[in-house]
């Protein structure tokens, strides 16, 4: 951390602790994590404007929560814990008032650990029904399936959220609050409805066609991967990332794989570096043809489906070539790579690059120039910078508002550093610039193919690891750049073969929350342009 | 009475034990030549007609996605008419898990297609939860939530065997008694009496 903030934050809070790291971490108790966050977000030296992630923990001893924050103006991160001791009433103050985003973060780690934020205007549970019997992430929590069985009948709704507030005596006290008002008019759209891109719900408040509020009801595919990690040794875990979001499965194991070997200490060869980024970039390029298909045919245009999914085929093929399936590959491991290329590697992409250009070409032709596609799209959900930040909005939806996030570029990971490409940003902000950063992202993507294609060194695809795979003591978090936006890996470790938490930060959760605010006052069927142009992946934020 | 299917030799399909014994079954109970013949039309056309539901949780859904693209191309065998409403369907493809929040829904969804009606499960976590069985939100397969006619193994399954386990539903609809009683219809009777919905009359 520099130094000037270090003695500030000294100077202002004498109590709090200090663990120089890869990313510094300050550790404070609950009575001055407000302040602290305050003067963390306002202080003109600081500016950490753009909260990561909130990992929710249960040390046995003491609940508590470890805030990972960026600024976007200097590019510095830190890590703030915050204990909650009490293991019976856990209760830390809320952020939501600084960070927006922060509203859905808390309330996740209140449905995991039970710890109640205190000011958080919406304390419902997130992903597990009302009835839902304990908190799952916690370390004594039961997981017998005759307490919390299968239901069959339709789930309990409730119209009230709850509310806690403190007195300045500092009691606190809970209150219901309406989620709608009496005299709303409330359609529910999901979980089973083509248009949600899997099993998302939105309870629609409508003023005729204009949206007032919407309620976004998630879960419908919470699998619980993050606690069944904790189970597991570090190898195994690794398949969970194909199938979160299951169009970057490269970039997400990249992602945890880098996390294991920065915390174990292995170096990968120059080879199995190579590999992983031509397969990140092969991915991107798939994901956004099928982001590009699904979305017009969300607009009518079905069509475009069948052109887009014609190259994602011809990756699907290079990729299976080499690792043997079409979506869950499993490929990248702990010391690098699965099994080395396929012969034909460098040639079937070579093909693929010769026939890209035109693929987009003709995309742009049959579509982004319709004027009922510019009609549909122009100036329809309206995101700005401001508010992108605020919401965590990263990835090719960020950079449509004119926040520049490319992980690749803020913190290069891997061998991105030496490659030649442009991060796109576009400041309109609207669907349309949603739609265009993904088309020119896949001619960027296809730059830096281009670019490796000739030049995979030789070498070992796989350096030698331990059988019996510890990590020491500790804790490690990476981020990198997923299809969909910032993806984020924190493993906590207390020297065994399994996480002892393994906490997967999403890009698809603040997508899918942000739709709340970006919809509002528009008309009820842009809900389906602008809930399509943000690209949500739902097993993604359900994980 | 045979199971055929065009340009696909009989010994090229796997089960064809199962398929013998539903035959068999059908021999068994009987038939009027009349209605024997009406019947053998009838299924005709409900076997190459089959419409499915829109329905994906995960993975899967992405598979049978491209199974309705031009290179899998599921309009060969008059499976594209892929309908967004459980009332226009003729069977549902559970692709992906289904967790406990899901389960009520996919029941719901399940009861509102019309008769008659096939579930196929699709992907090994329908089968049985797959790589999320140790989760404390994972059904261990649909078949304790709705009657499953199909199982299609895989994680996810390759289109190709997408369009085996439909087939194989094709096949299942050919040997149905449409009139008078259906033999299947006594097996989704007895699922629906043992795993009954409160409120919700069968």
């Amino acid at each position: 951390m520099a130094e000037d903030i270090k003695e500030k934050i000294a100077r202002l809070f004498p109590e709090a602790e200090y663990q120089e790291g890869d990313i510094a971490q300050i550790t404070v108790a609950d009575k001055d994590w407000h302040r602290l966050a305050m003067t963390l977000k306002d202080d003109s030296d600081m500016d950490f404007d753009f909260l990561v992630t909130i990992v929710g923990m249960d040390w046995k001893d003491a609940f508590g929560c470890v805030y990972y924050l960026t600024s976007t103006s200097t590019n510095r991160h830190i890590s703030v814990k915050v204990l909650a001791p009490d293991r019976e009433k856990p209760m830390i103050h809320s952020v939501a008032d600084l960070w927006a985003i922060a509203t859905i973060f808390e309330r996740e780690v209140y449905d995991f650990f039970g710890i109640v934020f205190i000011g958080n205007p919406d304390m419902r549970r997130l992903f597990l029904s009302i009835d839902w019997k304990g908190f799952p992430f916690r370390k004594d929590y039961d997981m017998n399936p005759e307490i919390n069985p299968v239901p069959l009948e339709s789930e309990r709704q409730s119209d009230f959220t709850d509310v806690y507030t403190e007195d300045s005596e500092g009691n606190v006290t809970r209150r219901e609050e309406r989620v709608f008002q009496p005299d709303d008019f409330v359609v529910n759209i999901g979980p089973q409805h083509p248009a949600t891109h899997g099993v998302l719900r939105f309870r629609t408040a409508v003023d005729g066609e204009t949206i007032k509020k919407i309620d976004v009801y998630m879960g419908y595919i919470h699998r619980g991967v993050e606690k069944i990690c904790e189970g597991l040794t570090y190898p195994q875990t690794l398949h969970f990332m194909d199938r979160l979001d299951y169009f970057s499965a490269h970039p997400y194991h990249h992602c945890l794989c880098m996390t294991i070997e920065q915390a174990a200490g292995i170096e990968i060869s120059r080879r199995a570096q190579v590999i992983r980024v031509l397969m990140d970039e092969l991915s991107r390029i798939a994901s956004h043809c099928l982001f590009i298909g699904t979305y017009c045919m969300d607009l009518g245009a079905t069509t475009m489906l069948f052109y887009t999914l014609r190259v994602r085929e011809q990756i699907l093929d290079i990729m299976e070539r080499t690792c043997g399936a079409r979506m869950t590959f499993n490929y990248d491991c702990i010391g690098g790579v699965m099994q080395d290329l396929d012969k034909d590697f460098v040639k079937d992409v070579k093909a693929l690059l010769e026939v890209l250009p035109a693929n987009i070409k003709e995309y742009n032709k049959i579509f982004t120039g319709n004027v009922i596609a510019k009609n549909r799209m122009e100036g329809i959900g309206v995101l700005s910078k401001e508010d992108a930040i605020q919401w965590a909005v990263s990835g090719p939806s960020g950079r449509a508002s004119g926040w520049a996030c490319d992980v690749r570029k803020t913190d290069p990971y891997s061998i991105y550093s030496e490659l030649e490409f442009d991060e796109i940003i576009r400041h309109e902000g609207d669907s349309m610039a949603r739609f265009k950063v993904r088309m020119d992202e896949m001619e960027q993507s296809a730059r830096i193919i281009s670019q490796l294609i000739d030049n995979i060194p030789e070498g070992e695809y796989c350096v030698k690891v331990p059988k019996v795979l510890k990590l020491p003591a500790g804790h490690w978090f990476r981020t990198v750049e997923g299809c969909r936006g910032t993806f984020g890996i924190y493993i906590e470790s207390d020297g065994a073969t399994s996480p002892y938490r393994l906490k997967i930060a999403p890009p698809c959760l603040p997508l899918a929350a942000v739709v709340d605010h970006i919809t509002r006052g528009n008309k009820i069927a842009d809900l389906i342009t602008i809930g399509g142009s943000l690209d949500y992946i739902v097993p993604d934020m359900d994980r | 009475m045979e199971v055929t299917t065009k340009s696909m030799p009989y010994e090229a399909w796997k089960d064809n034990e199962y398929i013998e014994k539903l035959v068999n079954e059908l021999r068994e109970s009987g038939a009027n030549v009349i209605v024997g013949s009406l019947d053998k039309l009838i299924n005709w056309g409900r076997s190459n007609s089959l419409w499915p539901l829109t329905f994906a949780t995960s993975c899967c859904g992405i598979e049978f996605v491209s199974l309705g693209a031009a290179r899998y191309d599921m309009a060969r065998f008059g499976w594209e008419v892929a309908r967004a409403s459980p009332r226009q369907a003729d069977f549902i493809m559970v692709a992906g898990t289904i967790v406990h929040r899901m389960a009520p829904v996919l029941r719901r969804l399940y009861d509102q297609l019309a008769e008659p009606k096939y579930v196929i499960a699709c992907g090994s976590c329908a089968i049985s939860g797959g790589p999320f069985r140790k989760s404390y939100h994972v059904a261990l397969g649909i078949e304790d939530i709705v009657p499953v006619d199909v199982y299609v193994p895989g994680c996810p399954p390759r289109p190709e065997a997408m369009i085996y386990g439909i087939m194989q539903l094709s096949r299942k609809i050919k040997v149905e008694k449409f009139f008078g009683g259906v033999n299947r219809q006594e097996k989704q009777k007895e699922f629906l009496e043992s795993h009954p919905v409160p409120g919700v009359e069968d």
